[in-house]
């Protein structure tokens, strides 16, 4: 054999160092092949509709009415049924916005980053992954289009001709926070479509051998024609490749672009240059929290181990902790910089944080985003599915309160005393927050059973099958 | 199995782009052109009580704009005037005609004629008429040739672009004081003289107008 030959002629200091043996871990377990991979992930669209589903998307309606009751109740009354008024002009509505537009973020990184770094591992979760991003930034975008209050003069962000002569003002962070959002939304989209054809024409041809003419029709129209012929997939290879290099800034320029709407403000706590690094890391951390909340019952209900496997718990894990410990530097960092820098205001925002009003709130904050993911550095942690899933709702609980904290305990103290204040949400900012997770489930349930939740044809590609060398011991 | 689609689906993409390019730009044309002021604004004519005529008064006669609105140059809000105005030559001039028995009518019960407004500034502007007058702002800038109008029309958008654009360039439409009632004046050296004498004006008399939010929407 030929790699025999080569362990042969191998220099012979080898021998005495004896390398670690580091064996790739498979993707795919128990060799499955291609057969299997396609039935398994188009069952979950061919068979019954389980009656979990049912139940999930009523109850996923229920709350979602929720922020539907709030949003019109809003738009019929005006933006005064929420709790902000004097000092304190932003709060659960830029939070919520802040909060969802974070989690997105963890999609796009599987996505387009991992994509170009060719880590194969993120074929099984990259689609559902990008659907949880395109279904977030939908959640975020209720609150900062309905905080403008006359929901309907909100085209006015937008740099359309009009008959009062005036222009947005592009100096403001606002306006480029409109473009950052917009784009994203958009580009996102684009990618996860383009990843969904050839496994549409899957299902169309699957459909149309079953005689299931009209749902076969559906996903024909959306397949657009893929004959899965080598001219199409070169051409989908390529335009795939560029959606991810156009993703791949995004990733780091959409919550930049968050962040400059606080940084480039002067309040103390939020005129600080390490906003931009340090909301992307809390971006892809919460979004990774998401995605392991979401996968994990995913895994299990699905019964998916073979595909979403240890190794892939492990990796997402690993980059929660290494976001999280960034995270928590920049914690740290506040800190120091408030007290090296000798402003007094700046000093002061940053102890009232910590021991001011809304201190419960900051150590809420400490716990779940700085200890939480620390667990992640054992093994035995990792491998506990269900210990994971709950240290990752920590973590989304606890980057929910991150934006809080910075929002609201920098406003609520302003730079008189006589103007400051103490903000509480009203039950209408409660409800309309609380029912986005409805709207967020009601599009996750339909995706996950109208649409394949993995990408069949690129989790093929990283099979043990697919490898001509699979068998090969490389020592 | 026959095909799902037939041939001619290969052009839909296409077709469908076509299709809503076109109604795209259509229904920007559409609202461009029938949902601004240029269109919903200008030319409301109502009709009035009395069937006044500008082109009579103010054209052929000659009367001065300032004889009936006689508060524009020193009230923020410019008045219509009272039926005893109308009845200081009508008392005279065809005392007994029928046009006139609305303002008879108001002159001796003390109710004001109820004329229909025309040009009006939203609430939520704030506009005084004295300082644009005492400023050599035409009655023309605004309201058009009155002088020649039968019946009074809305002429000019009145858009907040409309405000902006004078606002923005003061030095196109400002002119000596005395001439601001002369509709028919144009600079007689054109729109060069125009606007050299117009930023003399500017500078002499110090015009800022606000181009800020606040300035009109206080």
């Amino acid at each position: 054999m030929a790699h025999a030959e080569h362990n042969a002629s191998a220099p012979a200091i080898l021998q005495e160092v004896k390398p670690a043996v580091l064996p790739r871990p498979v993707l795919v377990e128990n060799n499955r092949d291609f057969g299997w991979i396609t039935d398994k992930i188009c069952s979950l669209i061919e068979g019954k509709t389980p009656l979990w589903w049912w139940i999930c998307f009523v109850v996923a309606c229920f709350v979602a009415s929720f922020t539907v009751a709030g949003i019109t109740y809003l738009v019929s009354t005006g933006v005064g049924v929420w709790g902000h008024s004097n000092p304190v002009n932003w709060a659960w509505d830029i939070v919520n916005f802040v909060f969802w537009i974070g989690i997105g973020h963890a999609g796009t990184l599987i996505s387009a980053i991992l994509c170009l770094l060719r880590q194969k591992w993120r074929t099984s979760i990259n689609r559902a992954a990008e659907a949880m991003t395109i279904f977030a930034v939908v959640c975020a975008g209720i609150f900062p289009v309905f905080h403008v209050g006359r929901v309907w003069y909100a085209w006015y962000l937008f740099p359309i001709p009009n008959s009062n002569a005036i222009w947005q003002n592009f100096r403001s962070p606002l306006e480029w926070d409109v473009f950052a959002v917009s784009t994203y939304a958009t580009v996102s989209i684009c990618f996860w479509y383009v990843g969904l054809i050839p496994d549409l024409a899957t299902l169309r041809d699957r459909f149309a051998a079953t005689g299931n003419r009209l749902r076969a029709w559906i996903y024909g129209l959306f397949a657009m024609g893929w004959r899965g012929s080598n001219r199409h997939w070169s051409n989908y290879e390529m335009a795939y490749l560029i959606l991810a290099g156009i993703s791949t800034p995004l990733v780091l320029s959409v919550h930049t672009i968050v962040s400059f709407d606080f940084a480039v403000s002067l309040l103390p706590g939020w005129h600080t240059t390490i906003f931009p690094p340090y909301f992307v890391a809390g971006a892809i951390f919460s979004g990774f929290g998401m995605v392991l909340t979401l996968m994990l019952p995913l895994r299990a209900i699905y019964k998916m181990e073979d595909l979403i496997t240890q190794y892939h718990i492990d990796c997402i894990c690993k980059i929660t902790l290494a976001t999280g410990t960034m995270v928590g530097y920049a914690y740290g960092m506040e800190f120091f910089i408030a007290w090296y820098g000798a402003n007094p205001y700046e000093g002061f925002a940053f102890i009232n944080r910590a021991f001011g009003n809304y201190a419960w709130a900051y150590w809420i904050m400490i716990t779940c985003n700085v200890i939480t993911p620390q667990f992640f550095w054992f093994k035995k942690v990792r491998q506990n599915t269900a210990l994971v899933w709950i240290l990752s709702i920590f973590v989304n609980v606890g980057m929910w309160f991150e934006r809080f904290v910075i929002i609201v305990t920098s406003l609520a103290r302003d730079f008189l005393p006589s103007s400051w204040g103490y903000y509480s949400p009203s039950i209408v900012e409660i409800f309309t927050f609380f029912g986005t997770f409805g709207v967020f489930s009601v599009l996750f349930l339909l995706f996950i059973r109208f649409l394949p939740i993995m990408p069949m044809a690129e989790i093929k590609a990283v099979t043990q099958q697919a490898d001509p060398h699979a068998g090969d011991k490389h020592a | 199995m026959p095909k799902l689609f037939p041939k001619s689906a290969n052009r839909l993409p296409l077709q469908i782009l076509t299709f809503v390019g076109v109604l795209g730009g259509l229904a920007a044309l559409g609202v461009t052109y029938y949902m601004t002021p240029k269109y919903t604004r200008v030319g409301y004519a109502p009709v009035q009580p009395v069937p006044f005529s500008h082109q009579l008064h103010a054209g052929q006669l000659g009367l001065d704009c300032r004889y009936c609105h006689s508060n524009v140059e020193k009230s923020g809000h410019a008045n219509v005037p009272t039926s005893q105005t109308c009845m200081n030559c009508h008392n005279q001039i065809k005392p007994q005609s029928p046009l006139l028995a609305v303002v008879r009518q108001s002159y001796e019960s003390g109710e004001a004629v109820p004329w229909v407004k025309i040009h009006s500034v939203p609430d939520y502007a704030y506009f005084n008429h004295a300082a644009h007058v005492t400023r050599g702002v035409s009655c023309v800038s605004c309201h058009d040739r009155i002088d020649q109008m039968e019946t009074v029309q809305h002429a000019k958008p009145f858009s907040m672009e409309f405000c902006l654009d004078c606002h923005r360039a003061p030095q196109e439409a400002v002119r000596p004081r005395e001439l601001v009632t002369n509709l028919g004046w144009q600079h007689p050296a054109g729109a060069s003289g125009q606007l050299r004498d117009g930023q003399k004006l500017v500078d002499d008399w110090k015009i800022k107008p606000p181009q800020s939010c606040s300035g009109c929407h206080r």
